[in-house]
């Protein structure tokens, strides 16, 4: 049998999903593989959703809004397309990204919305099942995605995201704009440590471990690792639990 | 996190046929079987038509005799018939915001009709996620708002001017305003009428001395609108007059602003002398102009193509009128009608038609591949019928444009946050169902902003508008969505009062208050939820579209989360 893609989508209520109707009412056809969570806005598409879905197993996870500027509430496909981007980067240190999409529907464009779905649908039948659908999960990535996203939770990468329009796009009070490149290193910066971070996190949850460890484990170097633990520590979320053989051995302390 | 009591959930799930539209693809009965396998479900049906009378008794028997706390229907979309079933539960006690709507129609048969078995499975997982939120759903208690009973029009053409007589003679303070210098618009520049050729000018002074006597009516010629905030019952516009600004309060809006002219540059030799459009044969007729004997109509002038692939369904009564009135003048001229398909719909406008065709009035078909080629003196056209090629000599060639939307709707649109079809004609809330509504309440639209109607129509849809307006500002106060953001007692120790809720929010709806808190004023949120999704402490929720409902839904799709 052919392979046969779950999708998710998100529907704004007042563009998307009057664009879906209408494909109804006009009786276009696209492929049956979505189901579909009415939202009143993109804009209230939490990373959480996103994440959650994909952790199911999910192979796709689409989004549809009005067009930049239609927006019933204002400004809320703008907000979305910010948090959208976190995803997608968030998702390619694991070639994820392919995964999800943002895309503009309007009231109108029944045709469009029906091209979007197929279009999307294919796209996922050409990536094939997602690697956590199936019986035999792999449990490695499982806790990579999972690190991700806790990343998207975590206090600092939602308020970087909440403050991006205002960083990037408005003035200060010396009429100066914070230039976006510069935002976006500062972004993928914060994104790769929280990332990382959260590995460790993770990883010392199961058990204690040495800077040496986790770096083994992780693959990264063992300075950044040192560096990574010193800002958990500062955060209250590892502390020192032994020293072992001259190495300090840490643990999780975070409530979960 | 929530403290909600644990009620013991009992779901009712109602499974509409929809006549065959749903039941001629999938099995309704087998689906209402599934649903009694979906957790808290204590009891499920199939119905012909759950939006019948039949059907609403149904939920409201079920509910009583199984005690039902929530209401799940599977039917067509929440677009049209929700708040039909939210009354329905509420006559039987429910709160309103305890039924939930599961789409397998309009995003299910209707889009599925070749792959039935996916259909049924898509509509299983559908009804399953519907009924993994009701469980979840709370009730919530309604919103009350104030109602300024004032209207305001936006267009003072002959729609605009039906409604605004209309809400003024019923008694309320009605606004018009009319950005240019006069109030008609495309009523000014007519000669005679259909289907009676009574004059455009004296049936345009009539209707402005009924405007000018009404008691509660102000009109603003030469104003735009410049902003427009609010919500129903109380928007605030801000108009500019001869660079002056009025701000005015107003209850409801009407939609009046009317189509342009499309002007057919480069088109059948187009000169505005020799070949002019219908508009300016109104003209010259009205002026007594028309001195020519071999007179040429092309209809569908730029319409009807790849560019404006819609019917104006104006021009061709117009072209019919015109053609009599020639004739009627001078009974010698030819007209000649090129024509790519005839609209006169009902018995006075097929009259119209047979009446152009006794008094001589010739009717030739072309078609888009083959159109009519404009000489100097002559005119070439394909007769489809002969298969061949003639000549028909003109001295004045006339071309029937369509109307167009005005460039401005796009702005206009914005200001109001309501959506514009594919031609950037205004869109209505659902074509049958709500013509004369937008999706938000208290915007009306009527008239040619819509589409391009004749007079007979735009009067009708001026006067509906007026009647849909009234029934909001006969209110003193009106219920309004409940789904708003708002920050849960057992949430506020999250709160790290970063306030990034405040920058993202469009309505400046969240202020921290004088405990240096943070407050959502809920008759400002409109529940767009981008706060909830946005709070860096998730301590925002959204009602009836919270995280753990929304979650539920996501679950019951993908299966159990694995942690
Ligand atoms: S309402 Fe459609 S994106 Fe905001």
């Amino acid at each position: 049998m052919s392979f046969e893609p779950r999708i998710l989508g998100f529907l704004c209520n007042w563009c998307s999903y009057a664009g879906a109707d209408l494909a109804g009412v006009s009786r276009i056809q696209y492929p049956p593989n979505i189901r579909v969570i009415r939202v009143m806005c993109s804009g209230r598409v939490d990373p959480e959703f996103i994440f959650k879905a994909l952790k199911l197993g999910i192979d796709g996870v689409i989004i549809t809004g009005c067009h930049p500027g239609d927006c019933h509430y204002i400004e809320g496909n703008y907000e979305a397309v910010k948090k959208f981007e976190l995803v997608q980067k968030l998702l390619s240190k694991l070639n994820m990204e392919k995964r999800i999409r943002l895309e503009w529907v309007s009231a109108s464009e029944g045709n469009r919305f029906a091209e979007v779905i197929t279009d999307f649908t294919n796209q996922i039948k050409e990536l094939g099942p997602s690697p956590l659908s199936g019986k035999d999960l792999d449990m490695e990535l499982m806790e990579k995605l999972e690190a991700l996203e806790m990343a998207a939770e975590s206090y600092r990468l939602r308020a970087l995201v909440g403050r991006e329009r205002k960083i990037t796009e408005q003035e200060n009070v010396y009429g100066e704009k914070y230039p976006k490149e510069k935002f976006d290193n500062l972004f993928d910066a914060a994104i790769n440590n929280e990332y990382i971070r959260n590995r460790i996190l993770l990883s010392l949850e199961k058990n204690p471990k040495s800077v040496k460890d986790l770096a083994t484990q992780l693959n990264i170097d063992s300075k950044e690792i040192l560096n990574h633990i010193l800002v958990l520590k500062g955060r209250n979320q590892v502390a020192m639990e032994d020293i072992i053989e001259n190495q300090p051995i840490y643990l999780n302390v975070m409530e979960r | 996190m929530t403290e909600k009591q644990d009620e013991d959930i009992r779901i009712g799930i109602f499974v509409c046929h929809c006549g065959t539209n749903i039941g001629g693809f999938v099995d309704c009965e087998q689906l209402a079987e599934y649903a009694t396998t979906l957790p808290n479900v204590a009891h499920s049906e199939h119905n012909l038509y759950t939006c019948s009378e039949t059907g609403l008794a149904a939920i409201r028997n079920a509910v009583k005799e199984h005690n039902l706390n929530r209401v799940v229907v599977a039917s067509c979309t929440p677009r049209t018939h929700e708040p039909l079933f939210r009354d329905c539960v509420q006559e039987v006690g429910l709160n309103p915001y305890l039924f939930n709507f599961v789409n397998i129609r309009d995003q299910c048969t209707w889009v599925h009709m070749k792959e039935t078995d996916a259909a049924f499975e898509k509509a299983k997982d559908l009804i399953k996620m519907g009924s993994a939120k009701a469980a979840k759903l709370e009730a919530l208690e309604r919103i009350v708002v104030d109602i300024n009973p004032i209207a305001l029009i936006i267009g003072g053409g002959i729609s605009g001017m039906n409604t605004a007589i209309s809400l003024s003679k019923q008694g309320f303070k009605t606004h018009l305003v009319e950005k240019e210098d006069k109030l008609g618009g495309r009523l000014k520049s007519l000669y005679k009428l259909f289907p009676n050729d009574q004059e455009a000018s004296a049936f345009l002074e009539d209707m402005t001395k009924k405007v000018e006597a009404s008691k509660n009516l102000t009109v603003y010629t030469s104003s735009k609108i410049k902003s427009i905030e609010g919500f129903i019952g109380n928007y605030n516009v801000e108009i500019e007059q001869n660079g002056d600004i009025i701000s005015l309060n107003v209850g409801a809006i009407i939609v009046a602003v009317g189509a342009s002219v499309f002007e057919p540059t480069n088109l059948f030799g187009y000169d505005g002398e020799k070949s002019i459009t219908q508009l300016e044969l109104e003209n010259k007729l009205k002026n007594n102009e028309v001195d020519a004997n071999n007179i040429v109509m092309i209809q569908c002038v730029g319409a009807r193509n790849e560019e404006r692939v819609y019917c104006s369904s104006i021009c061709c009564m117009t072209a019919l009128k015109n053609a009599l009135i020639i004739k009627e003048f001078n009974p010698d001229a030819h007209v000649t009608i090129l024509f790519r398909d005839i609209y006169t719909p009902g018995i006075q406008y097929e009259q119209y038609f047979k009446k152009a065709r006794k008094a001589g009035v010739l009717f030739i078909k072309y078609t888009l591949e083959k159109l009519p080629l404009v000489d100097k003196n002559e005119i070439k056209v394909f007769n489809e019928y002969l298969g061949e090629e003639i000549l028909i000599p003109y001295d004045l060639l006339v071309l029937s444009t369509p109307l167009i939307a005005n460039n401005d709707n796009s702005d206009l649109a914005q200001m109001l946050k309501v959506p514009l079809e594919e031609n950037n004609f205004f869109l209505e809330a659902h074509v049958k169902l709500r013509p004369i509504d937008f999706a938000t309440d208290g915007i009306y639209i009527c008239g040619s902003a819509k589409w391009p109607v004749d007079i007979t129509e735009s009067t009708t849809q001026g006067l509906a508008a007026a009647s849909r307006a009234s029934r909001i500002l006969s209110h003193e106060t009106i219920e309004v969505e409940s789904s708003t953001a708002y920050l849960p007692e057992w949430n506020k120790s999250l709160c790290k009062g970063c306030e990034v809720c405040i920058t993202i929010c469009p309505y400046n709806a969240i202020i921290k208050n004088e405990d240096d808190e943070i407050e959502i004023i809920q008759a400002l949120c409109k529940g767009c939820g981008t706060c909830g999704s946005t709070c860096t402490k998730h301590a925002i929720e959204i009602k009836h579209f919270n995280n753990e409902q929304i979650m539920a839904e996501i679950i019951a799709f993908g299966g159990k989360i694995i942690e």
